[in-house]
């Protein structure tokens, strides 16, 4: 069907259908639920950090592709990863999806960064009621990572 | 195509926003449980008044402002006939239909419900009719309890006299905003009243596609909306027993619901005024009395039987062409469904499916549709949902299926 080829990008619908790191860890896992509450979309993401890095996450819940899909590729990007990094990278993707930071303004893309992969998420730009599927799991990853 | 009295050609016509197409297509506007469109009728009323007629209400000496309260009140008089309430001033205007069921909760229960008190519930209500109760449990320690459903989306009453035992309210609605389900109001107004509970009736679903006769219900109080029945949105209608609505102290204060006001406190209007404080939205209910006239000038009768149709050709259609592959939630049975169904296709999200069945300008609604605890009932945590309603012929239940086989394509089924 034309017109949606930007949205649902092979990439996507193969993280859809097989998500990474799916799972959970046991407490006193950093843990956050974040909920879409226009769709009823969950997104639960637990993680594992030592020495200021994330060594191990897991992701649980049940979405649509795009959330589920962002999710999952979020996951495997930040696993390994210094806080740090994760946070940046968290700032790099909102920037992609066109949201601006806590002052307002646009967030100017960090060529320290890169998205990989998640590039194949620019498309939901265009359907802005999607942007909110997009971002859930990274979101959940911010409370969950405040605990931390 | 249908067979029924109405023309179905005729009637889209009369809705300008029918006409709209989106990429060299009509919409087949498939989300009417949320909200329906307007016909030319309301819309053109509405800016006729607000040309001609409109000034405040119940208020001044001139003349415009006595056509404008003529307006505004002759609406309420339409809306008395179209649900057959016995008294023109046990129609109040609201803001929706959440707020005529928070009035209900807020100042009937407030007044009358203490800890331990029995408020019962069904298992299909919209969030309307459970979190004004919630608020109560919190308030004051009010129990709920709920009505249990059948396999297939009914009520299940097996064990309704035992929930009944001692309550004071029996909240319920008439028909399923998610399952399209239709409740058998009746006898659950009767079954309330022998246990000596109020019968309140979420009649959101339920009044815009079917004869209302709230008498014939015997309910004590009844709210319903005028965005799902072709009025405009902003105005939403509580029915409710005079005797019941005398007793009750106001919901919210102000101007116009007041007979007198001192330093040292109030005295109330009378009915309706004591419930509709501030100003109401004056030419929406002018509007909302354009689409009673619309409807009624159809025939609620026929409306219903024109749905029956289209839920009886959705059902075979939809599970001839994809079986197993489909799963409708609520009655199969159309004598106790009206045509709203929920749907879950192929293992696709109904965000997905909703967005790839916008690519064939198929509008429907995908979510929870207010009713959480419904969908952890159903195991799901959202469903697409297409609504038909009198604009809606087979053409767009085929323009649906076939929309369907293109999100097949799309995640690889």
């Amino acid at each position: 069907m034309p017109g949606l080829e930007d949205l649902y990008r092979e990439i996507i619908l193969d993280h859809h259908r097989n998500p990474r790191n799916r799972g959970e860890l046991p407490p006193p896992a950093p843990h956050a639920i974040g909920h879409n509450p226009l769709c009823g979309d969950e997104i639960e993401v637990y993680l594992q950090v030592e020495n200021g890095r994330v060594v191990d996450i897991k992701v649980g819940g049940q979405g649509c592709s795009i959330s589920q899909s962002s999710a999952s590729m979020m996951s495997q990007a930040v696993k390994g990863k210094p806080i740090a990094e994760v946070q940046a990278l968290v700032r790099r993707f909102k920037g992609m999806m066109s949201i601006p930071d806590a002052d307002g303004n646009a967030i100017e893309p960090d060529p320290a960064v890169t998205l990989g992969d998640m590039e194949a998420l620019q498309g939901v730009v265009k359907y802005p009621v999607r942007i909110k599927c997009a971002i859930l799991g990274w979101n959940t990853l911010l409370e969950a990572l405040e605990q931390v | 195509m249908t067979t029924t009295a109405l023309d179905l050609a005729a009637i889209k016509q009369q809705f300008p926003l029918l006409q709209r197409e989106v990429n060299g297509a009509p919409l087949v506007y498939l989300d009417s449980a949320n909200t329906s469109q307007k016909p030319s009728v309301v819309i053109d009323t509405m800016t006729a008044f607000l040309r001609n007629s409109y000034a405040p209400i119940n208020r001044s000496a001139y003349q415009l402002a006595s056509e404008a309260t003529d307006a505004y009140e002759g609406a309420r008089t339409k809306v008395q006939h179209f649900i057959n309430a016995r008294r023109v001033h046990e129609v109040v205007f609201t803001k929706n239909a959440t707020e005529a069921l928070n009035l209900v909760a807020h100042s009937w229960g407030r007044t009358n419900l203490r800890e331990g008190d029995v408020v019962v519930l069904t298992h299909m209500e919209h969030h309307a009719n459970i979190v004004p109760w919630h608020m109560l449990v919190a308030e004051r320690g009010i129990v709920l309890r709920w009505v249990p459903l059948t396999a297939d989306g009914q009520l299940d009453l097996t064990t309704l006299p035992q929930l009944l035992d001692g309550a004071k309210v029996f909240s319920f609605t008439a028909m399923s905003n998610v399952l399209g389900s239709i409740t058998p109001v009746q006898q659950l107004c009767a079954a309330a009243h022998a246990a000596g509970a109020l019968a309140i009736v979420d009649g959101c679903q339920y009044v815009p596609h079917n004869v209302t006769d709230v008498q014939a219900w015997g309910a004590d109080f009844m709210a319903f909306s005028s965005h799902k029945m072709c009025g405009p949105s902003g105005v939403g209608v509580l029915y409710g027993r005079e005797a019941l609505l005398d007793a009750m102290p106001p919901f919210l204060g102000g101007g116009n619901m007041i007979a007198d006001v001192r330093l040292d406190g109030f005295t109330t209007a009378e009915l309706p005024a004591k419930f509709e404080a501030g100003t109401p939205p004056i030419t929406e209910v002018v509007g909302l009395g354009a689409a009673v006239d619309f409807l009624t000038g159809l025939g609620m009768a026929n409306i219903r039987e024109h749905e029956i149709e289209i839920a009886d050709y959705a059902l075979r259609t939809l599970t001839e062409r994809f079986g197993d592959d489909i799963t409708l939630h609520g009655p199969t049975d159309t004598s106790v469904r009206g045509s709203t169904f929920s749907l879950a296709f192929r293992g696709i999200h109904p965000h997905d499916l909703s967005q790839v069945l916008d690519q064939k300008n198929v509008c429907v609604r995908a979510g929870h549709h207010c009713a959480k605890p419904l969908m952890r009932l159903l195991g799901v945590s959202a469903t697409a949902r297409a609504s038909f309603y009198l604009y809606n012929d087979t053409d767009d239940v085929d323009t649906l299926a076939d929309a369907l086989d293109g999100a097949s394509a799309i995640f690889g089924f």
